[in-house]
């Protein structure tokens, strides 16, 4: 009978976390937003963008360059080496950019998110600002949350871009495909509704996804330094699997069916 | 950190995502394409596309002269019409003229090949919305094979 019950009370629990999950969101969202909140904004873009430039562009040169390698050794074989250029920017563009850029935004900047908030918890600052007739939720989380949303884009922009180029750079600069070729097959393959504009959609929802699951996991911790450490990993844990969970949702409805 | 600081690194943030999405649109994309020139329309009706799609390219002795703009079926007769959008600046085609569905290399795109028609007196130019009557449609590989099959049977009996 005990499990039973244990069973209901784990299941009660989950619920709610998801019913606290959606009245944090809808609580930051629905706040009457404030022109003082735009700079606490872009303090957050910096944190949250910013800083996590460097990993973006390094992995996304280097997935680039590994693409257009290992493609050019396969299209070889059927001398369709000058379809590397459309191989390589629509899986970018359509995956690799915002599924590779939500799962290290995830990681970089996400578990930042929640290890921060959950020690704004622990130190009991949330409650002081509280206590100081300061919404919590307008002025620690809905900056983070619009940050999260506007970088991951831009993010996943950059990221496909600068694979593309370093997929010129071995595809064309080392192996010699020709340039006209990679980038004209490129040109007549990839649509810019089609291709781009999908991409720039999916990210926009990692980003809600990965930013909500990061925000809420730190303002939900349990305040101890166990419940932090705890919370952290969830973020992470839970986030990337959302990612690709939703990310095989996504390319059905937006590639699945001509 | 200081605010200007963090001002100008999230300035260059922004501008190093507009560059990106620039290089998205223009390079990648092509979105520049439909800036070439203002274009008029032609039809055609083909017994068999092949794979032809939208936005494959017209060419006439390897130069594109315009793009496949759709692609339906007539509804009389059940025979794929094909809307060529042509660019203005060539312009002057004989009626007698007549397109193809070619195939550009062994695995390659399909797309349509132009042929201009001999122009003597009594033949008109092709205008906006003229039908295409010349046209030979894609090479089916499985009727190919029927094809040859059938006739290696004739020769035998």
């Amino acid at each position: 009978m005990n499990s039973i019950a244990a069973i209901g009370a784990s299941t009660l629990s989950r619920l709610a976390a998801v019913g606290r999950a959606g009245l944090m969101l809808f609580g930051a969202l629905l706040a009457v937003p404030r022109l003082k909140n735009v700079p606490l904004t872009v303090k957050q873009l910096y944190v949250v963008g910013v800083q996590s430039l460097l990993i973006i562009m390094v992995s996304g040169l280097f997935i680039g360059m590994v693409m257009a390698l290992q493609g050019y050794t396969i299209l070889i074989d059927y001398g369709a080496e000058a379809s590397l250029g459309p191989m390589v920017a629509l899986s970018l563009l359509r995956e690799l950019g915002p599924v590779v850029t939500a799962l290290l935004f995830a990681g970089r900047a996400g578990s930042a998110l929640t290890a921060e908030i959950g020690l704004m918890k622990a130190t009991e600052q949330l409650s002081s600002l509280e206590m100081m007739a300061v919404d919590p939720l307008r002025r620690i989380v809905a900056p983070r949350f619009w940050a999260g949303m506007i970088a991951m884009p831009m993010l996943a922009l950059i990221f496909s871009a600068i694979g593309i180029l370093g997929g010129h750079m071995v595809g064309v600069d080392w192996l010699g495909v020709d340039a006209g070729s990679y980038w004209s097959v490129m040109q007549s393959t990839v649509e810019w509704d089609k291709d781009v504009v999908n991409g720039i959609i999916k990210s926009l929802v990692f980003a809600l996804v990965v930013t909500w699951i990061a925000i809420f996991k730190g303002y939900d911790s349990v305040p101890t330094s166990e419940g932090i450490s705890k919370a952290t990993t969830q973020t992470v844990v839970f986030s990337s699997l959302a990612v690709l969970g939703l990310d095989f949702v996504l390319t059905a409805l937006m590639f699945g069916i001509e | 950190m200081n605010k200007y600081k963090t001002e100008l690194m999230v300035g260059i943030f922004v501008v190093l995502t507009v560059a990106a999405l620039l290089l998205l649109a223009l390079k990648v994309a092509n979105q520049t394409m439909s800036n070439e020139g203002e274009s008029y329309t032609l039809y055609a009706k083909f017994d068999n596309i092949g794979s032809l799609k939208t936005r494959s390219a017209v060419k006439l002795g390897g130069v594109t002269i315009g793009r496949v703009e759709s692609i339906n079926l007539d509804k009389d007769d059940f025979t794929p019409v094909v809307e060529l959008s042509i660019l203005e600046k060539y312009t002057g085609f004989p009626e007698t003229s007549s397109v193809s569905i070619l195939t550009s290399g062994l695995l390659g795109e399909q797309y349509v090949g132009f042929q201009p028609g001999f122009s003597f007196d009594g033949v008109a130019e092709l205008k906006d919305g003229d039908y295409l009557q010349d046209t030979k449609s894609a090479l089916v590989l499985e009727d190919l094979i029927g094809q040859f099959l059938f006739n290696r049977g004739g020769d035998e009996n």
